[in-house]
């Protein structure tokens, strides 16, 4: 932080050919990599604690992927199947679903930052000795570890919906959700920073959660879309959780080559297929960029 | 835990100043406070204690001044004043999902304590404010009593060398209040550590070494509570009459003395009151309705020092509360 800048710089001026005093005489505090550690690691557990605590949250944010994949799913599908080429309308929303079902756990988990404000723990958090990304780095690493338990219970049910476990997809479903749930929960932390009240966050959350949802194509598929709805589904992250998740769904079951250039186009840019691993880098990005932003604002914010 | 000695005040201000838009809350402090004393901030909400409270740890910048804290300059060397000092804020900072434990546990992590020494010292701390075996309840089912004495346990777990307390008793019974004092003067008894107070409780202030009164942004008199006592050096007298304002001109007229209206009652100070209670009757040429004599109080200080009962100050001082807020939405 700034007063180590500050502190440091005579000594970096130090003339060459004269020795360098001895820089841990300064007054450097002693803020050791260790003890940065040691609160992310801190910060990260409380969040798991506090999740562990709280059965019902797991409990009722359950419900959310039960409605769309079971009744939504299965009220749609008779409707749908003329366009399914034979898949499982229920099959197809799954990703979606996964993909909603971190988001809103991710989007709680970084709510409680400001509940954390309500209630003054913030304070306790931002007077310790340590720098302000390290706490804001614990929050985010440990909502996206609550979120993304989340994600492993629905993919714990994908059977239901005719989605076979296979490590190999686990593992796929795994990675892209832990990714979106990092992403999700620093974009939440970011807002966090600024919003007082819980009604304003949980305002905001609506405003956001729903419009991605929509627009990924979590519902419907992206492939003869109208040209604004296809530009805001490129521009939405989610699009690039969804579908790899689709994708990699896809291969594990026998669709044919028809059913999946109807139901699963893949994204392009100006034609160009954009590939899974890129795809999952641009919501890693998006994730470090938010991580950064959130904490130039919990760091200026003094 | 503090390693190296450091003999200095464990507090010294120089000119601190804290504006916030047109307000100006704070307007330069200066301040030594002695290292193992007890000092108290004295004066009524909204006089810029808390303030100066959260310059001092470093929670607040402040816009003009410096200050040494353990030694560190608050600005520069904030972690270094952060790791020297505990603190206990009004409002709770405690986490009500989680036990008591677990709480202090979090923080001895935040603080970097040493793993070995955190289980001994968090026994002692918790021991300390009677909470030892509550320790694996949830904060959330706390009272408000035990969670300030949890807060300071946990303000105490680093074993800081100044340990802040900002307002530690507001908003509890005054049977709380008195156990609250008393964990303060066992601390004082077995710890070696500064304890520096806001409160606006006149009584509390008598447990303090030496107390600043502080009246709207500055140190209005700075000094042991005898020493302010005797420096009034006059009894407080306070009348009900049928008409105040009269009352007040009389007594300008034909005593020489300076009344006010506080409280609902004529009140001033004389020397040695009980004898002047005679001549007030017979010289007034007022009707008066009760006579109360008292001996030279915390709150006479204050009223001698600032013009005002602390109550009275209270209620002025929350329209300036109100600006000050007002400035600080604003420059959000």
């Amino acid at each position: 932080m700034a007063t180590e800048t500050v502190a440091a710089t005579p000594e970096n001026a130090s003339p060459p050919g004269l020795p360098r005093r001895d820089v841990a005489s300064l007054h450097v505090p002693a803020r050791s990599l260790r003890s940065e550690l040691r609160a992310i690691r801190v910060v990260w557990r409380r969040e798991l604690i506090r999740f562990s605590r709280d059965r019902l949250r797991i409990l009722t944010s359950l419900v959310q992927p039960f409605l769309f994949l079971f009744v939504l799913g299965t009220g749609l599908s008779t409707l749908a199947s003329a366009g399914t080429h034979g898949v499982n309308f229920k099959t197809f929303i799954y990703p979606g679903v996964l993909c909603m079902a971190v988001m809103f756990t991710a989007m709680f988990s970084a709510a409680s930052i400001v509940w954390d404000r309500e209630f003054g723990f913030l304070r306790e958090m931002m007077v310790a000795p340590v720098r302000r990304s390290s706490i804001v780095l614990g929050k985010v690493l440990g909502g996206a570890t609550v979120a993304a338990f989340q994600g492993l219970i629905v993919i714990a049910i994908s059977p239901l919906v005719s989605v076979p476990y296979a490590p190999l997809l686990i593992l796929q479903l795994f990675a892209l959700a832990l990714l979106l749930a990092f992403a999700i929960t620093a974009f939440g932390v970011m807002f966090a920073a600024r919003i007082n009240q819980m009604q304003s966050f949980m305002a905001l959350m609506q405003m956001v959660i729903m419009p991605m949802f929509f627009i990924s194509g979590a519902l419907f598929s992206v492939a003869k879309l109208p040209a604004w709805l296809g530009v805001l589904n490129r521009l939405d992250p989610l699009t690039y959780a969804v579908e790899p998740m689709r994708r990699a769904i896809f291969a594990h079951l026998h669709v044919s080559a028809a059913a999946r250039h109807a139901l699963d186009p893949g994204v392009t840019w100006w034609g160009w297929h954009v590939p899974t691993l890129l795809e999952a880098a641009v919501i890693a990005a998006l994730g470090l960029v938010m991580l950064s932003i959130a904490i130039w604002e919990f760091s200026r914010a003094e | 835990m503090p390693s190296e000695s450091y003999s200095g005040p464990a507090v010294l201000a120089k000119g601190l100043v804290k504006r916030y838009e047109e307000v100006e809350a704070v307007r330069g402090i200066d301040l030594e406070v002695h290292s193992g004393e007890t000092f108290g901030f004295l004066g009524p909400n909204g006089a810029g204690k808390s303030t100066t409270i959260n310059m001092l740890c470093t929670l607040v910048r402040p816009s003009a001044g410096t200050a040494l804290v353990a030694g560190h300059d608050v600005v520069r060397e904030r972690d270094e004043v952060r790791r020297n000092i505990g603190l206990v804020f009004q409002d709770t900072t405690l986490d009500g999902y989680l036990t008591a434990e677990q709480n202090l546990r979090l923080h001895a992590e935040l603080y970097g304590m040493p793993r070995g020494s955190v289980g001994e010292r968090m026994q002692q701390v918790m021991e300390m404010v009677g909470l030892w075996e509550r320790r694996g309840s949830l904060v959330g089912t706390f009272s408000g009593g035990m969670k300030r004495r949890l807060e300071i346990a946990r303000g105490l777990l680093h074993s800081p060398r100044v340990l802040f307390l900002d307002e530690p008793t507001v908003g509890l019974d005054p049977q709380t209040r008195s156990s609250i004092w008393t964990y303060i003067s066992e601390l004082k008894r077995d710890e070696d550590i500064t304890i520096f107070l806001t409160t606006h409780y006149m009584d509390e202030a008598e447990y303090c070494d030496r107390i600043a009164i502080m009246d709207q942004g500055t140190i209005v008199v700075l000094d042991t509570p005898e020493a302010l006592k005797a420096s009034v050096g006059k009894d407080r007298v306070q009348i009900q009459t049928a008409d105040d304002e009269a009352a007040i001109e009389a007594l300008q007229e034909r005593f020489g003395i300076d009344a006010v209206l506080a409280e609902g009652a004529v009140t001033f100070g004389v020397p040695e009151g009980e004898h002047f209670v005679p001549r007030l009757f017979a010289e007034l040429g007022q009707p008066i309705r009760s006579v109360n004599v008292s001996r030279p109080s915390l709150d006479d200080v204050f009223m001698s020092y600032t013009g005002s009962t602390i109550r009275d100050a209270e209620q002025s001082s929350a329209v300036t509360d109100m600006r000050r807020n007002m400035a600080r939405m604003m420059s959000r």
